[in-house]
């Protein structure tokens, strides 16, 4: 939970990438090789901590507006709706027919400049890794091309007198690491609880301003992004060597014995 | 033919190196003929091992003050490049530290990163990264186009880390630019999560509960059976997320990747991104009492069952061989 002293009311900036839904299937285009798109996309439930999280610090701030920013293609917006829902005010949406196999590098050059576009944003948070590319390096990259100092896998943020304080996961524990502000975080999943969107927050966000940017728009040279902006090239798809089919059995009482006797055979009982 | 220069990020705590550190120096090895490694601490700490894996110079920083690795780190590096120094690769492991620092690399370098890799290849003079997708279902290969140094993430425990008798690397001073605001953040505390019995990273028996467990406190099944069998206990994130065990324990895409001798998964679905931290175990053992559950799909030995009435059993079973 975000404990905070009363601040200056705080603009705050959360990356919310809208993916395919994770529980249909994934595909990739044998054309193109990159992951298939055509159908509705949702607000990535990785980024629902991160916009819960700026509603609650906005809040301890004592005000300030909270701004959604994402790169997607074809204009969607639906997964920008659902955040706006839950209580952002505004959100700022790039989408390019020229960003198509953009790689991670080129989406923080994309985020940055529409984060560029928010006036006075001291906080920008985002996930520690979406939950369709997991490339875990989009939130450094926003970072270091905004020239902001960045905190990643914060498992709690404070705000105090313009400093951040976050506990940051660490393979043994958590490191409790400080910076002011203004700062890029990446939150770590159930970091704090997701809000339901109430029916009059779906209601508003029908009306909340969402911006639609094109390259152009942010400022960006399509030939620094795209295909021409990866410098990597997909050589080979294939399927993974299958592992060999075990035994399964229903429990008949008899599930223990089995357990047992294959780990006598492995030699470790 | 091999590359002719890699270099390895390397992270250590307290000066032990980390494993995943010496699978990449014992891969690099394979791939060029001069293997070095880049360190954001004291080098004198770590030069040792990093020697003996087959790193011939350590580039360190020096004592870093608390502030974290990302900014500091990827701007010596990037100096370094700038000064004609450039390997042709640079290798880190998908940690906390590791994505920070070649994240910020790949914009002072303005180069993509290939992430997510779990083999290396090299192929007429460029490197070939092979990255698992759809839970390891399918695996891609790619090739960097652009020039270099590529930037290189592969998981842990990708390769086996092989001592190569070398001597103490030889240390360097990696000089840190002034990096302004960007390099504010710093840590003031450290906190360890105490934790007995083998860690997940090196225990030879993993035992993994998930939400088929129920409620919190039957987590306690999984402990007691870890205890008996000198194994580490873990976790799906749905447990982890609903804050039965910490952090530490979970398994998968977003946690740890294990390859133990045995895993034995209880009340656990087998969710893609749980299954691409624990599929490389050699034996895997499923307790559920969904017969459909995608767990039984990589399991050695399946039990469709209640692990209620089947975990007890195995406890008093195990209890009573003493
Ligand atoms: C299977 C697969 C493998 C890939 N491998 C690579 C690779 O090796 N290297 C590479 O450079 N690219 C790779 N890509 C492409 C990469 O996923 C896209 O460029 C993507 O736009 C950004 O990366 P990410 O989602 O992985 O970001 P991550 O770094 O995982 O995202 C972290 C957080 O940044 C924010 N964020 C990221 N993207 C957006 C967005 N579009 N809108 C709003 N917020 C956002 C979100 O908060 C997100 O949770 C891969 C894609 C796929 C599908
Ligand atoms: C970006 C991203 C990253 C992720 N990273 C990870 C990760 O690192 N690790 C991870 O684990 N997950 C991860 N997940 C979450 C993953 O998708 C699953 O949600 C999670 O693994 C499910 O955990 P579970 O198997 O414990 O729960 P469930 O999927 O709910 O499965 C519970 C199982 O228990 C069985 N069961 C119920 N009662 C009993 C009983 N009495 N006896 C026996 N069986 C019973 C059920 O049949 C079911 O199969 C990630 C998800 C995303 C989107």
């Amino acid at each position: 939970m975000p404990i905070s002293a009363k601040n200056d009311p705080m603009n705050i900036v959360v990356c919310a990438k809208q993916i395919p839904d994770p529980a249909e299937p994934g595909a990739l285009d044998p054309q193109t090789k990159t992951l298939k798109r055509d159908g509705k996309l949702i607000l990535d439930e990785s980024d629902m901590y991160g916009v819960e999280m700026a509603l609650q610090l906005a809040e301890a701030a004592g005000g300030g507006e909270v701004t959604l920013v994402s790169m997607a293609p074809d204009n969607k917006v639906d997964g920008l709706r659902s955040g706006l829902a839950m209580g952002a005010a505004k959100a700022v949406l790039v989408s390019d027919p020229a960003l198509a196999g953009t790689d991670a590098l080129g989406t923080a050059k994309v985020l940055a400049a529409a984060i560029g576009k928010v006036e006075g944003a001291q906080l920008v948070l985002t996930a520690t890794e979406s939950s369709d590319g997991y490339t875990g390096t989009v939130p450094e990259q926003v970072a270091a091309i905004l020239g902001m100092p960045s905190i990643t896998f914060a498992k709690s943020i404070e705000v105090r007198d313009g400093t951040v304080y976050v506990k940051r996961q660490t393979d043994a524990g958590y490191d409790e690491v400080e910076c002011p502000l203004p700062c890029v975080v990446s939150v770590t999943a159930g970091v704090v609880e997701p809000r339901y969107p109430s029916f009059k927050g779906i209601m508003a966000a029908k009306s909340k301003p969402l911006d639609q940017l094109t390259l152009a728009d942010a400022g960006i040279d399509a030939g620094s992004v795209g295909w021409a902006g990866g410098g990597q090239e997909i050589v080979g798809i294939e399927e993974a060597p299958a592992r060999e089919a075990g035994e399964i059995f229903e429990d008949d009482g008899s599930g223990v014995d089995k357990i047992v006797a294959y780990l006598e055979n492995l030699k470790i009982v | 033919m091999t590359l002719s220069k890699i270099w390895v990020y390397a992270e250590a705590t307290d000066g032990n190196v980390s494993n995943t550190t010496l699978e990449l120096l014992t891969k690099a090895r394979e791939l060029a003929s001069t293997v070095e490694a880049v360190f954001g601490g004291d080098g004198a700490s770590v030069a040792a091992t990093l020697g003996e894996y087959g790193a011939t110079t350590v580039h360190a920083t020096g004592d870093l003050g608390g502030v974290l690795q990302g900014v500091p780190v990827a701007a010596a590096i990037a100096a370094a490049v700038a000064g004609g120094a450039a390997p042709d690769a640079i290798l880190f492991g998908t940690s906390y530290d590791g994505r920070d620092v070649a994240g910020r690399l790949s914009v002072a370098l303005d180069r993509t990163v290939i992430t997510n890799n779990v083999d290396l290849e090299e192929d007429g003079g460029a490197l070939v990264c092979t990255e698992p997708v759809f839970g390891g279902a399918t695996l891609v290969r790619t090739k960097f186009t652009g020039g270099g140094p590529n930037i290189v993430l592969v998981r842990p425990k990708s390769f086996a880390a092989e001592p190569a008798g070398g001597a103490p690397a030889t240390v360097e001073a990696l000089a840190v630019p002034d990096t302004g605001a960007a390099g504010a953040a710093r840590v003031t505390n450290r906190f360890v999560e105490e934790r007995s019995g083998p860690s997940l990273d090196d225990a030879a028996i993993v035992v993994s509960g998930g939400r088929g467990l129920g409620e919190s406190d039957k987590f306690q099944m999984v402990e007691d059976l870890a205890k008996l069998l000198g194994a580490a206990p873990g976790a799906s994130r749905a447990i982890v997320d609903a804050g039965w065990v910490p952090y530490s324990y979970q398994v998968g895409q977003t946690g740890k990747v294990v390859k133990p001798t045995v895993y034995i998964a209880a009340g656990i679905s087998g969710a893609t991104q749980h299954m691409v931290g624990m599929k490389g175990s050699k034996n895997i053992i499923a307790v559920n009492k969904d017969a459909e559950a995608p767990i039984f799909g990589v399991a050695d030995l399946g039990i469709i069952g209640d692990v209620h009435k089947v975990l007890p059993k195995l406890i008093e079973a195990l209890k009573a061989r003493g």
